[in-house]
């Protein structure tokens, strides 16, 4: 066995990172800021939206495909990671405002006065006076950006340890990562729970200090810094699934009990990969939300946590490019569907409108995949490059694949 | 020499049926031990406590020269301490290649961030191939786990078993479905891994203990009804009643 | 108070054609002090008319609301329009003059009209004097009251006699005699005495030097949360003892209005970006009068520290506030172990409904280990059910119980269908049953809306079960609920007859301890498995009518509940109906109870409960009732 340098023993992350590199090359050039203006810029924000989903969906894919936790609350990272950058956006830019409207008066306002009348800017429509504490570090992006890790990382960590701590695991685990999300949500709902209620935070796509920059420009920004995020935690998540850690997480996945007489501390690893990938998914809320524009708790509904295990599933878990296509296929597919502008079909007596039946057909169709194509989108990959299946016998036995088989155990 | 494992006085219920009664258990760190019983001796729940699986209603297990209890210790901690487990069942991870299973169990740190730092190393690679060849696995190397036969999943595992070098082998019925040679072959194995260690053989088979050569205990509802030589124990009486005589 | 009283004499005015010789007799012997009436004299003759009868006391109404005049020296009635005799009620004309009696004189005769309705023969009037005397009384109206205690109908006796008490507390002016009134009320939650101690017990604020002569309910301190700080500088700045505090605002359109070359007060502007500076400049042009004076922080400080602030009761009388507070904690005590009883109702409703809607969750996954998401849509399914049926049957009732087997029938069939096609394909594999059971609920709730539209729709409940069972002030609960509450007990009984009565029960639980020893004792687990699912499906029907008996039905029904039911099932324990009773009671009471600490913040409250579950999991991560055995180790 000879030893191959990573990028060698894994060609689908250099085919990835080059497709990536075509694809933003080619957005670059299509855009109005920088190119021929084929793309509109609601179009290239689109796309850069489109690849935060696809980080999100690779984090997923670590935590579903390769640890073997169906986590229904991963979206709950990545609206915190939102909020956390948006905090300061808002801040930032109410104070911008702010202070040049106070400029206007013939004495110059105090530091307070400037604080108050951010406050009452940013929470007069909650009816608070007050600066809520979690907005200490508001006025520092480099705080913000260090909570944007910390706050989903954190978070991701004590949930984590106490749910594995208790060996909870499987549906169970499932039902309580969804409960997580939920209760977040309706924390962030209230008025007082200092993050504006409904209306969540608004105005993100505006940059402070960015004025004079157009939105087209930003927009293409955004496309670069979401295709590099992409590019950096994908090759981050290949690494850490290549080798013996890989290993081990696969083997936690397919039998843990098993992995706990090998002597490794399952819940320790459990938690390494739950927290990274919250982190992962944090950053690509980050980045997701300034091109979005408006972050509310509906967000973190658990509904779009489901909705990006949808994605995996249907792109092939288990498989970080078949998560990253799942994710763009299906959220671009979605969009077109029920933006409208799909054609109708007119069928005898009943005229299929797309917006109204775009949600039947993606529910059947995941049922049909999980069904018949466990692999995905994927599965098309692996079988154009002739990997074959190991040979099994019989139905699955245990929860995953990779579990043992009827036929095997009964040999 | 003082004993490796020193179990005293466990007992355990599952709702009010005792699997364990007041049971009492030790082992030299280099010694080849059956244990055998009927169904429902208790043989399995045995095994689980020592491993952690199981926690005992009362009762004390006492690990090493410094009498560690291992009571208060998780599975993982257990087999990082020295104790290794076979199944009756061969579980083996069968998503991954022979190679990565028996790399996965070589003896090295355990915790997430070590792991994540291993590289395989050419002494690594050298163990690997080592253990696959003794477990004759050698060409089987690249291969995914799930594409061996039932035979050589058993003959993995042990491999497995033989990478985490544990001080105390517990061996829950290795002759279970194996062919004629295959045991003999078992056999061997677990002898020549006494003379390093201490093993556990929990087995219902009589031919296959007799072949072990070495000292019995026999179970009986949860509890030690005798010790000694296979001859010795089958001519007890209360052995023959219990356990021979049916 | 006679305003309320007018319309019970008017219905009988025009019965007054008789004439009534004794009410002649007086009005002749005293018409000089009709005309002239003084409050201090007034009284007997009153009493004198009330004596006379009807039209006495149809008199004395008119007098009292300025309606009675004099023609010839008679007595006669002014209506809008025409008058009538006083005495013998015939049609009278000619120029009558007004008496217009002073308030006095309208109080005594008012008290005498209260009197005598209290007294009146119709137990139907006392009982309507008696009503208007407890909306509003003075203590003519007890005085009139202490007179009529005597009734013999127990009822308004008791009435008359607890009203009695209630006036006491209110009017009487022997404080022994409403120390005593209150003592007598004690421990009582009625409304009405609650009223009657609120005014007692009002305070007003004060800030004095030292104290003051006065009943003082307490003395407040300075920052306390009782007494903020700019509480209390308003207050003394509402007395007069300190400037009006200026604020931030006022000080800096005062500063900019005395600008000069760029300066004020000689400051730079450029340097009043500064609380201090701004305050230095304000002070050196209070000195040169530019500016009104106003407190400075340091004056405000020191006129704080000077003044004492308290708390005083506008009745004077120490005693009766201290009987009127001890009185009103027993009350708050007694009202509080109330509205816990009546929590506990709500909280038992609720946790019938979370009953309801996990009980097939539950029997789906303690049987095939499988998570059913479209677990919701079924339930939305049977309340749709229940809308249509509702449409096409008019009777409430009627089409209540055809609805109620109709729902089970269409989502035991959705049951079945759904375990046919998807669920049986994924044995084995839970978490991708839980992902394809979500694709059928995602495709189920767009149907529901293509279907029935994005509105809500109503599913009315029959008239008999609209109103509510209502104790007293405090504990009520509504039919409704009492009925879902039944419902509940009834399948709770159904099911545990199922189980332990039928074959179909001993199957199940034969295939839920032991799928492979079932069938090889020829129990087809496959069947099994499709009719407990179609029966956990079914139920979820049943449970889609009772909560949309109480909700809105929308497509998104299910949803709202679905969270709830998994979290019922997973604290309740897997594979127990008991455990599943015991998550719903556990769930749905403490649901009450978060709520009830705050009101307000429902949101709030979902949240603890969920953040209260996850912990709970942690330490019972099994359930309440967990499964046992060697089995649940494994």
């Amino acid at each position: 066995m000879t030893r191959k340098p990573f990028i060698l023993q894994n060609p689908s992350v250099l085919i990835v990172l080059a497709v990536l590199a075509v694809f933003t090359a080619a957005v670059t050039a299509g855009s109005a800021a920088y190119g021929s203006g084929v793309i509109p810029t609601s179009m290239v924000k689109v796309l850069g939206k489109t690849l935060c989903l696809a980080l999100a969906a690779v984090a997923m894919d670590l935590v579903w495909g390769y640890l073997g936790i169906l986590s229904l609350g991963q979206m709950a990272f990545f609206a915190l990671g939102g909020y956390m950058i948006g905090q300061w956006l808002m801040y930032a830019r109410t104070e911008t405002i702010v202070a040049a409207s106070l400029a206007q008066n013939p004495i110059p306002a105090t530091p307070q006065e400037l604080q108050d009348a951010v406050t009452n800017q940013i929470f007069g429509v909650v009816g608070s006076a007050d600066l809520p504490l979690v907005w200490s570090f508001a006025h520092s992006l480099t705080l913000q950006m260090i909570l944007i890790l910390l706050v989903p990382g954190l978070l991701a960590l004590v949930f984590g340890w106490l749910a594995f701590r208790s060996r909870v695991n499987g549906v169970y685990l499932s039902i309580l990562t969804q409960a997580m999300t939920l209760a977040l949500a309706l924390w962030l709902f209230q008025n007082d729970s200092g993050f504006r209620g409904n209306n969540g935070l608004s105005g993100l796509q505006n940059i402070p200090g960015l004025d004079h920059v157009s939105q087209a420009t930003l927009s293409v920004w955004f496309l670069w810094a979401s295709a590099a995020a992409l590019a950096l935690f994908y090759v981050l998540a290949a690494w850490l699934v290549s080798g013996k850690f890989g290993s081990v997480v696969r083997a936690i996945r397919d039998d843990e009990t098993r992995v706990r007489f090998l002597g490794y501390p399952v819940e320790g690893f459990k938690l390494v990969v739950f927290t990274l990938a919250a982190m992962i998914t944090a950053i690509a809320g980050a980045l997701y939300y300034p091109q979005a524009g408006i972050i509310n708790p509906a967000e973190l509904m658990p509904i779009a946590s489901i909705y990006l295990a949808v994605w995996v599933a249907i792109g092939g878990r288990g498989r970080l490019y078949g998560a990253a296509i799942g994710a763009v296929v299906v959220s671009l597919l979605s969009s077109w569907f029920t933006g409208g502008r799909a054609p109708s079909i007119n069928l005898p007596g009943y005229v299929v409108n797309w917006v109204d039946w775009w949600q039947v057909a993606l529910g059947l169709t995941f049922v049909l995949v999980t069904l018949f194509a466990p692999k995905g989108i994927a599965g098309i990959f692996d079988w154009l490059g002739g990997v074959l299946p190991p040979r099994r016998q019989g139905r699955d036995l245990g929860p995953n694949d990779g579990a043992f088989q009827e036929a095997e155990a009964k040999a | 020499m003082s004993a490796l494992l020193e179990v005293s006085g466990i007992t355990k219920s599952f709702d009010g049926f005792k699997a364990i009664n007041n049971l009492s258990f030790s082992i030299d760190a280099v010694e080849l031990r059956a244990v055998i019983g009927p169904n429902g001796a208790g043989k399995t729940t045995f095994m689980d406590i020592v491993t952690g699986k199981t926690r005992p209603d009362a009762g004390e297990v006492l690990w090493g020269e410094g009498s560690r209890s291992l009571l208060k210790m998780n599975e993982a901690q257990i087999a990082r301490a020295g104790i290794g487990r076979k199944f009756q069942r061969p579980t083996v991870f069968e998503d991954q290649t022979v190679a990565e299973n028996l790399t996965m169990a070589l003896r090295a740190d355990r915790s997430p961030f070590a792991v994540l730092r291993w590289r395989p190393s050419r002494g690594s690679q050298a163990r690997v191939e080592d253990l696959a060849s003794e477990v004759g696995l050698a060409a089987q190397l690249a291969r995914k786990a799930g594409e061996l036969s039932h035979g050589q999943k058993q003959w993995l595992e042990i491999g497995m078993l033989l990478a985490q070098e544990p001080r105390l082998l517990l061996v829950d019925e290795p002759a279970a479905g194996m062919t004629l040679a295959e045991r003999e072959q078992t056999t061997t194995l677990l002898c020549r891994l006494a003379e390093t260690r201490a093993v556990v053989v929990v087995e219902h088979d009589m031919d296959f203990v007799r072949r072990l050569n070495c000292k019995v205990t026999v179970l009986h509802q949860g509890a030690v009804l005798a010790e000694g030589s296979l001859d010795h124990v089958t001519r007890n009486p209360d052995v023959i009643d219990v356990y021979l005589g049916r | 108070m006679i305003r309320l009283l007018a319309p019970l004499f008017a219905l009988f005015l025009p019965l007054a054609a008789l004439a009534n010789p004794a009410l002649e007799a007086v009005i002749a012997e005293n018409i000089d002090q009709i005309e002239q009436p003084s409050r201090r004299t007034v009284e007997p003759l009153v009493a004198q008319i009330a004596a006379t009868g009807p039209e006495g006391i149809a008199l004395l109404q008119a007098w009292a609301d300025r309606r009675l005049g004099l023609v010839d020296g008679r007595a006669v009635i002014l209506n809008a329009d025409s008058m009538t005799d006083a005495v013998t009620g015939a049609p009278v004309t000619g120029e009558a003059r007004s008496l217009r009696p002073n308030s006095g004189v309208r109080g005594v005769i008012e008290a005498a009209l209260a009197g005598s309705a209290l007294s009146d023969p119709d137990p139907r009037r006392r009982a309507a004097a008696l009503d208007s005397l407890s909306r509003g009384a003075d203590a003519e109206g007890l005085a009139a009251l202490r007179a009529a205690l005597d009734d013999p109908d127990p009822v308004l006796a008791a009435r008359k006699a607890r009203l009695e008490r209630l006036l006491t507390i209110q009017f009487d002016t022997d404080s022994a005699a409403r120390v005593a009134a209150i003592e007598g009320l004690a421990g009582d939650v009625g409304l009405d005495f609650r009223a009657a101690l609120n005014p007692l017990l009002a305070t007003r604020r004060l800030a004095a030097t030292e104290e003051p002569q006065a009943n003082i309910a307490r003395e407040l301190s300075v920052g306390s949360d009782a007494l903020p700080r700019e509480a209390a500088v308003a207050l003394l700045a509402q007395q007069g003892v300190l400037q009006p505090p200026l604020t931030r605002a006022e000080q800096r359109s005062r500063l900019a209005a005395n600008i000069v070359d760029g300066r004020v007060a000689g400051i730079p502007v450029t340097q009043l970006d500064d609380q201090a500076m701004r305050d230095r400049a304000y002070d050196t042009l209070e000195t040169q009068g530019a500016v009104p004076p106003a407190a400075t922080e340091a004056e405000a400080e020191a006129t704080l520290a000077t003044y004492r602030f308290f708390e005083t009761y506008a009745e004077p009388d120490p005693a009766v506030t201290d009987a009127a507070k001890a009185a009103q904690i027993r009350a708050q005590v007694r009202l509080g172990a109330m509205q816990g009883i009546d929590l506990g109702l709500d909280a038992l409703s609720l946790a019938s409904i979370y009953f309801l809607a996990a009980i097939g969750l539950a029997i789906t996954f303690g049987v095939m280990r499988v998570i059913n998401m479209a677990h919701g849509e079924f339930i939305m399914m049977g309340a749709y059910t229940g809308y249509t049926v509702q449409t096409v049957i008019a009777d409430r009732t009627l089409s209540l119980v055809i609805a109620l087997p109709l729902a089970f029938v269409v989502t035991f069939l959705a049951g079945v269908v759904l375990y046919r096609l998807v669920i049986r394909h994924l044995a084995h594999r839970p978490l991708e049953t839980l992902l394809a059971t979500f694709g059928v609920s995602i495709a189920l709730q767009q149907l529901a809306k293509n279907i029935f539209g994005t509105q809500a729709r109503p599913l009315t409940a029959p008239a008999w079960l609209e109103g509510s069972i209502t104790i007293n002030d405090v504990i009520g609960i509504s039919s409704i609920r009492v009925a879902i509450f039944v419902l509940a007990l009834l399948f709770l009984a159904l099911f545990l007859f199922i189980m332990k009565r039928t074959r179909l029960g001993l199957e199940v639980r034969a295939v839920t301890q032991n799928p492979g020893m079932a069938a090889s004792m020829g129990i087809n687990p496959d069947r099994i498995a499709m009719m407990t699912f179609g029966l956990g499906s079914g139920i979820a029907g049943i449970a889609g009518i009772a909560i949309g008996l109480f909700a809105q039905v929308t497509s998104e029904l299910g949803q709202n509940y679905i969270v709830q039911s998994f979290m019922t099932v997973v604290v309740g324990g897997v594979g127990n109906i008991w455990g599943t009773l015991a998550g719903a009671t556990l769930i749905g009471g403490l649901s009450k109870v978060i709520e009830s600490l705050n009101p307000s913040n429902t949101l709030a409250a979902q949240t603890f409960m969920i953040l209260f579950i996850i912990t709970f999991i942690q330490f019972r991560p099994r359930g309440i009732i967990p499964q046992r055995g060697r089995a649940a180790e494994a």
